[in-house]
């Protein structure tokens, strides 16, 4: 059996741990990490809430690709995940179009 | 519970954004009235629309008229609320694909201009770029037009209302008109679950259930549903800064035809998430989902803006726009039925018209001489055109 606690994705810079099936929202949440986002006015902090794929407040870029949704993303090994910047134009190096 | 004071100068059936206006000038001027909705505030067409104010896409005739007037009142009389419905004065851009379509839109900008309406030449794809960075580097030019505007419907019509509350309108909601109730050929008031409501006049303010409304008076309303789809966008950075839509929005409009149209109306919003439209079909009340029309929508506007290609679409809604025949609201007394008065079948602009209408219906309840001239909005004109 393989020791759950050796899998791994990278959030930030930071390395976050992660169970089988867990998804990169549920693994960020397990870690302690509770908001990875700010709105546009106001800079609210933003992570889960809906939690099943409906509110789109907590996207987040994972392996390079944008805006995806925490909660619906299956955590992977080496992973590469990155808070969204709202400031960063869409087609800046990172952004969807890049 | 039966309404048991003195009769009211009105009733208005309907507490959409016709009815919330119709009872705010009413109430501001010191006529007494009850509002009478069989849902919610604001649950029908004034909840599934996008709150739109535009000059931009009306033709040169009467509409365009009362589209310059509603703007009087918005940015006049009503300015110091204009922050209750985040009132935002964000400018519609118009873009061209063609040398067709850009002949017609200086044509039409032409006309708008004479009329003292601020309709700005966009000279080539250079200057489009400089007003739109992310537009579609193939349109070859349009105009702008900063006047453009939009609210947020939904407290636009429950702070009229609350105003006109505060100057004494009543407000009934979740009651239905069963009736409405006709002495000596004339319109007196309304039945409902709760009693007889008896007023000085019947105000029809129901969007696209108007003709429902009417036929309870005998009176034939032709006001039908066209359906309309909006899809909303996850939220993205800064990247359309105004309403923009192609020109062949403005052929949509002002067409008749029931099978399925779609032209792209884009605008970013406050919190990052970007509006789409435009759909229109009749299909009657059916509020069932089209992905035909949906997904024409999506790739239209992908079109104009190509950097929406990958953006994900986070849901969509629809609503049923008061469709009249010919594209003019009706708004007046019903000369079929003296007591019987109407504010609906504004279409796609009813938001931006409605405090317009409602002030310019005020004032011929009050027997003064309307701002602008409601003859083209009578509402017996379809009759007197079956009959000539």
């Amino acid at each position: 059996m393989i020791d759950d606690s050796t899998r791994q994705l990278c959030f930030d810079g930071r390395n976050v741990p992660f169970r089988p099936g867990q998804s990169v929202g549920a693994a960020l949440a397990a870690a302690g990490i509770s908001s990875w986002r700010t709105t546009r006015v106001g800079a609210a902090p933003r992570g889960l809430f809906c939690g099943i794929g409906v509110c789109y407040d907590c996207l987040v870029t994972v392996d390079g690709r944008r805006s995806q949704r925490a909660c619906m993303t299956p955590a992977h090994e080496g992973q590469v995940v990155a808070s969204d910047d709202p400031r960063r134009a869409l087609d800046e190096p990172g952004g969807p179009n890049a | 519970m039966t309404f048991r004071g003195p009769a009211p100068d009105a009733v208005i059936v309907g507490a959409g954004m016709l009815g919330a206006a119709v009872a705010y000038f009413a109430a501001a001027a010191g006529m007494s009235v009850i509002v009478v909705e069989r849902g919610s505030i604001a649950s029908g067409t004034t909840s599934r629309c996008e709150g739109n104010l535009l000059l931009s896409d009306k033709e040169v005739g009467p509409e365009l008229e009362l589209a310059h007037y509603s703007q009087y009142v918005w940015r006049g009389e009503l300015a110091e609320h204009a922050d209750l419905w985040e009132f935002e004065a964000k400018g519609g851009l118009v873009a061209a694909a063609s040398e067709a379509q850009r002949a017609g839109l200086d044509a039409l900008a032409e006309h708008q201009r004479s009329l003292g309406i601020r309709a700005e030449p966009v000279e080539g794809p250079a200057a489009l770029r400089e007003i739109e960075p992310a537009i579609a580097p193939h349109l070859l030019g349009g105009v702008y037009y900063p006047e453009d505007a939009q609210v947020q419907p939904v407290l636009a019509a429950h702070h009229l209302l609350r105003l006109a509350r505060e100057r004494g309108a009543e407000v009934r909601t979740h009651l239905p008109v069963t009736g409405i109730r006709i002495v000596g050929g004339r319109a007196v008031g309304v039945n409902t679950p709760d009693g007889a409501i008896d007023a000085g006049a019947v105000v029809v303010c129901a969007g696209p259930w108007s003709g429902d409304v009417a036929r309870l008076a005998g009176v034939d309303l032709p006001i039908r549903p066209r359906r309309g789809f909006v899809l909303v966008t996850e939220p993205i950075p800064v990247t359309i800064r105004h309403k923009v839509y192609s020109a062949e929005y403005v052929e949509n409009v002002a067409s008749s035809d029931s099978g399925l149209q779609v032209s792209p109306v884009v605008e970013g919003t406050p919190s990052g998430t970007v509006l789409i439209g435009s759909s229109r079909e009749r299909v009657g009340f059916d509020a069932g989902f089209s992905a035909e029309a949906v997904g024409r929508i999506a790739s239209a506007a992908a079109r104009l803006f190509p950097v929406l290609a990958d953006v994900q679409v986070m849901r969509t809604y629809s609503g049923f726009r008061p469709y009249s025949p010919d594209h003019l609201p009706v708004i007046g007394e019903d000369a079929r039925m003296p007591g019987l008065w109407h504010a609906a079948g504004h279409e796609g602009a009813g938001i931006g018209l409605s405090v317009g209408t409602g002030r310019l219906l005020v004032q011929a309840m009050r027997h003064a001489t309307p701002d602008v001239s409601l003859l083209p909005f009578r509402p017996h004109r379809f009759a007197d055109a079956d009959a000539a």
